[in-house]
Order: C-alpha cells, then sequence, then structure tokens
C-alpha cells in the first residue's frame, strides 16, 4: 500500500495533503509527502499495487468536504494545484497515466474541499477538520488492504 | 483561463493564465486592425522576496535558500551561489569537485530540456493543447520524454540527494560526494539518453517552424575550452566581452509597472536573448563534434535566428549533456576532501552560470562574520522578458488573418520558445509615487 500526500505546507487549505500525512505517520502509517509534480508522481507509483492519494480539491462542495474518487475511471479535470513545476500535476498524471497505461492496479484519490491558497497563510479550521476524516479514512483502507487475503 | 474580445475594429487577445511555464504569468497583445498596439508580459505570481531575506543569513545558508527559487532549475541557483561566496573567500576547489559540480549541472539539463521539448512545447508544434492529449497519438515521444526525464533525476539523486533542491551542495564542494561505482552505474542509463538524444534531434527538426526571424543580440558565457555550464566570460554577437564582475556596468534591471519581475537591460543596446539559442550560436565550436554534426544533419548551424528553432538547439543540447556526462564520469576519481574552508572576511563576489534557459547572475556581499550585507540575483527569464515582448510585436503582424483562438495559441508557442521559468524571475518591487 502507497500513500502520496501532495500539496504545498505553507499556501493556506493546500497544506492538507502533508497534514493528512503527517497525521498518518503518527497512527503508524508510512504516508509520504509528495511535490504533486507529474512525472514524478508516475515514477513513485510505477509498480504499485494499491495507491492512495490525497489532495486539496475545489469541486464548490463546503470547505473540508471528503470526497473519494476511484482514479482509475472517474473523470478528473484541471489543474489541481496551479503554479506546481512547469504546470503539470495530478490531475495531469492521472491522466498521462491512463493515456499512458501507467496506473497502478488500484487508484483511490481522496480529495479534501480547499478554498484559499494564499502563499503563507494557514490552513482554514474546516479544512483541518477535513484533515482529521480524511486521515481516519486513508488508515481504514490501509488496515482493509493489510486484512485482505493475500 | 483565456479571454479575448473584440470591439470594432479593435482586438485584445489575453492569455490570463499562461499555462506551462514555470509560475504563473500572462500576456496581453493589444490589436488594432493589423497593428500591435500594446504587448505587455505580465508576471504576477506574489513577489518572492529571495535578496530581501538572504541579508543577515550566513553565507553558509546561501546555497541551500537559493535552490528554493526554482524547482525546476535550483542546480543553476546553487552553482551561481558557491561560485560567487568562494570567490569572496578565496577558495579554489579541487579539480574533481569542478568536475561533479559540472556533471550535477547535466542532470539538470536532461531533466529541463526533456521535460521543455517533449512534455511543454512539442505539442505547440504537433497541434495539441497539451502533453496529455499528445499522448494519445504520439505516445512513444512522451514515453521519451519520461524515461529521459527520470535519468536526469537519477543523476541529481546521486550527486544532490534528491531530484529537487539538491541538499549536497555547499560552499567549497559537497557535503559528501559519491563513489565511483554509483557513477558508473548511471553509464548504461546515460548511454541510452545520448542515443535517444540524436533521435530526437532528428525528430524536432521534421517539426513546421513558422518563418521568422529577428536580429537578436545574443548573450552567453563563452568558455576557451568547454561548451559552458559554470564557467566563462559574458560574450555577445555585438561586441561585448566582459568578466562576470562587470555584468552591472554593462547591464541594468527596470521596473514595468504591469510585471513583478524586473526587466534586464543591456545599457547601451537595450532588449537580448539569453538560452540556448544564444549559447549555440555563440559556442558552437566548442559542442563535442557528435553533436555538432548532428546540428548539421538538422540543418541547424550558427546562426539561428529563428527563435522557434530552439526545440532543435535543446535537443542538441541534451545530446550533450548526455555525452558530457558520460566523459565526466569516465574521468571522475573522488577528491581527497569533499570540500575546503574558506577564510571568512568581507567582501563582494559575483557568477555567472548557463542555467537551462539561459545566464544566470549573482552577487553577494558579505561582512567580516560572513554574513550577508547584500545579494542580487538576475534570472535567465527576467533578462529574456523584453526580447519576448520584442518577438511578439514582430511575430504577430505574421498572423492578423488568423481566428483569434490561433493567434492565441501561437503567441503562446513563441512565448514557450525561451521556456520561461516565471517563478524564477519575480522580484518585488516598490514603486515611489512621483508627485
Amino acid at each position: 500500500m502507497l500513500v502520496l500526500c501532495c500539496g504545498h505546507p505553507d499556501r493556506g487549505d493546500d497544506a492538507a495533503g502533508p497534514l493528512v500525512a503527517q497525521r498518518l505517520r503518527e497512527m503508524g502509517i508510512d504516508a509520504r509527502q509528495h511535490s504533486g509534480d507529474a512525472l514524478s508522481l508516475m515514477d513513485a507509483w510505477q509498480g504499485a499495487a494499491d495507491v492512495a492519494l490525497v489532495d486539496a480539491v475545489v469541486t464548490g462542495k463546503r470547505p473540508g468536504t471528503v470526497s473519494l474518487w476511484n482514479a482509475l475511471s472517474a473523470p478528473v479535470s484541471g489543474r489541481t494545484r496551479p503554479g506546481s513545476s512547469h504546470a503539470l500535476g495530478l490531475a495531469e498524471a492521472i491522466a498521462l497515466g491512463r493515456t499512458l497505461g501507467a496506473l497502478p492496479r488500484r487508484l483511490t484519490l481522496y480529495g479534501i474541499e480547499a478554498r484559499h491558497f494564499e502563499l503563507g497563510a494557514p490552513p482554514s479550521k474546516a479544512v483541518l477538520r477535513g484533515v482529521e476524516r480524511a486521515a481516519r479514512k486513508v488508515y481504514e483502507h490501509c488496515l482493509d488492504q493489510r486484512r485482505a487475503p493475500v | 483561463m483565456r479571454a479575448t474580445a473584440s470591439t470594432g475594429s479593435s482586438r485584445s487577445i489575453k492569455v490570463d493564465y499562461l499555462t506551462r511555464v514555470e509560475g504563473e504569468g500572462s500576456i496581453l497583445v493589444k490589436l488594432k486592425g493589423d497593428q500591435v498596439q500594446d504587448v505587455q508580459l505580465g508576471i504576477f505570481e506574489p513577489p518572492r522576496l529571495f535578496e530581501g531575506f538572504l541579508r543577515g543569513r550566513h553565507y553558509l545558508e546561501v546555497p541551500d535558500i537559493v535552490a528554493r527559487i526554482c524547482g525546476i532549475c535550483p542546480v543553476a541557483y546553487q552553482m551561481c551561489a558557491v561560485h560567487a561566496l568562494e570567490r569572496i573567500l578565496d577558495i579554489t576547489v579541487d579539480p574533481a569537485i569542478r568536475l561533479l559540480r559540472r556533471l550535477l549541472y547535466c542532470g539538470e539539463w536532461i531533466e529541463s530540456h526533456a521535460l521543455h521539448i517533449f512534455m511543454l512545447h512539442a505539442p505547440d508544434f504537433l497541434g495539441f493543447p497539451d502533453a496529455i492529449r499528445m499522448a494519445a497519438e504520439h505516445r512513444e515521444l512522451v514515453e521519451l520524454a519520461l524515461r529521459l526525464k527520470k535519468i536526469g533525476n537519477q543523476l541529481m539523486i546521486v550527486l544532490g540527494g534528491r531530484e529537487i533542491h539538491p541538499i549536497s551542495v555547499t560552499v567549497g564542494g559537497f557535503h559528501k560526494v559519491p563513489t565511483k561505482a554509483s557513477l558508473r552505474a548511471l553509464v548504461d542509463d546515460l548511454s541510452w539518453a545520448r542515443d535517444t538524444a540524436i533521435v530526437a534531434a532528428r525528430t524536432v527538426a521534421g517539426l513546421p517552424f513558422p518563418d521568422f526571424q529577428q536580429d537578436y543580440e545574443f548573450v552567453a558565457l563563452s568558455h576557451p575550452d568547454e561548451y559552458p555550464l559554470n564557467e566563462g566570460r559574458l560574450v555577445s554577437n555585438q561586441g561585448l566581452d566582459i568578466h562576470v564582475s562587470e555584468f552591472g556596468n554593462h547591464f541594468m534591471e527596470q521596473h514595468v509597472k504591469y510585471s513583478n519581475a524586473l526587466h534586464c537591460r543591456l545599457r547601451e543596446r537595450g532588449a537580448y536573448l539569453v538560452g540556448p539559442l544564444a549559447r549555440f550560436n555563440l559556442n558552437f565550436a566548442r559542442l563535442p563534434e557528435s553533436a555538432q554534426q548532428v546540428a548539421g544533419e538538422c540543418d541547424l548551424l550558427p546562426p539561428c535566428l529563428n527563435p522557434f528553432r530552439g526545440i532543435v538547439v535543446r535537443a542538441v543540447e541534451l545530446l550533450f549533456a548526455c555525452e558530457e556526462a558520460l566523459h565526466l564520469i569516465a574521468q571522475y576519481e573522488p577528491p581527497a576532501v569533499p570540500r575546503v574552508e574558506g577564510r571568512v572576511r568581507a567582501g563582494v563576489g559575483h557568477a555567472a552560470t548557463e542555467a537551462p534557459r539561459g545566464v544566470l547572475y549573482h552577487r553577494y556581499e558579505i561582512d567580516e562574520h560572513g554574513l550577508i550585507v547584500n545579494a542580487q540575483i538576475v534570472p535567465p527569464t527576467a533578462q529574456n522578458q523584453k526580447r519576448i515582448e520584442d518577438d511578439l510585436w514582430h511575430f504577430v503582424p505574421q498572423l492578423t488573418n488568423l481566428p483569434l483562438d490561433q493567434i492565441t495559441a501561437k503567441c503562446e508557442q513563441a512565448v514557450r520558445n525561451y521556456d520561461p521559468c516565471i517563478s524564477c524571475a519575480t522580484h518585488f518591487v516598490k514603486v515611489e509615487r512621483e508627485e
């Protein structure tokens, strides 16, 4: 089980991913913080069977809402985080992985609804509550995966 | 997001978010009939303040701080910083350290050029909005890009400790140097990358290039014995030939109200061009024979004055970077010590190196305790901003019979000729009101 948490720790609600990684490590899960760069993400999940991706998302729901998508089939569009390295981010990684047949067997996207991305700003309280909910969901996902028959 | 508007015979083309460039930028082209009324490349990413917050920091912190300016060319910032500071501290590094720095820079060039050629610029030439849509029809190009970039990343990891923002570079050398075995383990991949770069150059040479040439002043480093990366004099095709410490005497930074990034100009002649096209035109003779031969096969000989052919030049430089990396690895013997100490004293130091997208200049002043008093960082994109605008002034009149969306796409392609790294090129600007 590979857990990759994307985001920028000092850009408002975009800190959701790194905070989930921190919370999961406290719970004993080996969660990795990731820059979200598309090519590097594709490299990270190469050969992995089950991957959980965690990132801040903007879908219009209430801030802090946690949504789950099967990234193998769900429509994922737009730039998940403007300003990432040469503008290729998580959405592009999933889209490119689909086109090239380079996705893991199972890829679940945990999105924490975000609204503000100012440099240097802290995440909102609603997003912090979402971080806790997302961490619990990913934790349960990891436990289920460990319990699953090989 | 794109917005275009027409009123009577006036048309404005505005690309609010310039995609596929590092950071966030926008271009505005105003047309009246077939006449260009105005061109503005606006860079509005929040100010980076790096020059400001370096003040008061110890000189040993500088390489790690400036690496954070850019995720795609951190080595360039680190190399400029260590060279400038070593000049103040009177440090001469072991030849093996010099070799490793050049090798690290090759890793960055491979990463950056592979990304730009295939993922960012090729879609423009092939008529796709982005690399993802291009991958559906040109899967092989994207797969090449992914593997090439990974090979550059590996070089960065072995030498720098990680693929982005390396942590091993320090003033006087490296915190830790690689073993011969760890470098030799990269040879097979680099040999594949070298062969692939040849194929890449031939492939991109066959793309359709707009018929557009300009009378550029090219500025690049020039070294008597090698294609420039870390060292050399600053030269141009119009007679500039200076030591890097004279940069401030010949170049000036200016604020323009629509951009956070300062425009850099030659004091006497204005706009100039830095980057692969300038390096190639000014240093062709120092390319390895194989790269010269491939350039010739691609009908690419200096002076190349068409900026759209910069994609071919990048492919030739990709070949150079792979060849150079193999050459350096074959020569490598670890140094006796990974770093040498300098004598801390007050002073001023300058350095210029060749980032993948052009000359990067740093100037530092430190006090007798080794604390930074002043820092000046002039990134390549800041130097190219005025030239990018000038290209659009001259290029857009060829396009005025096209629909607005096609003019917009062509303008974006023209800006990407420069592979602008916009988060490198933002400065905080204080504007004083004149009464």
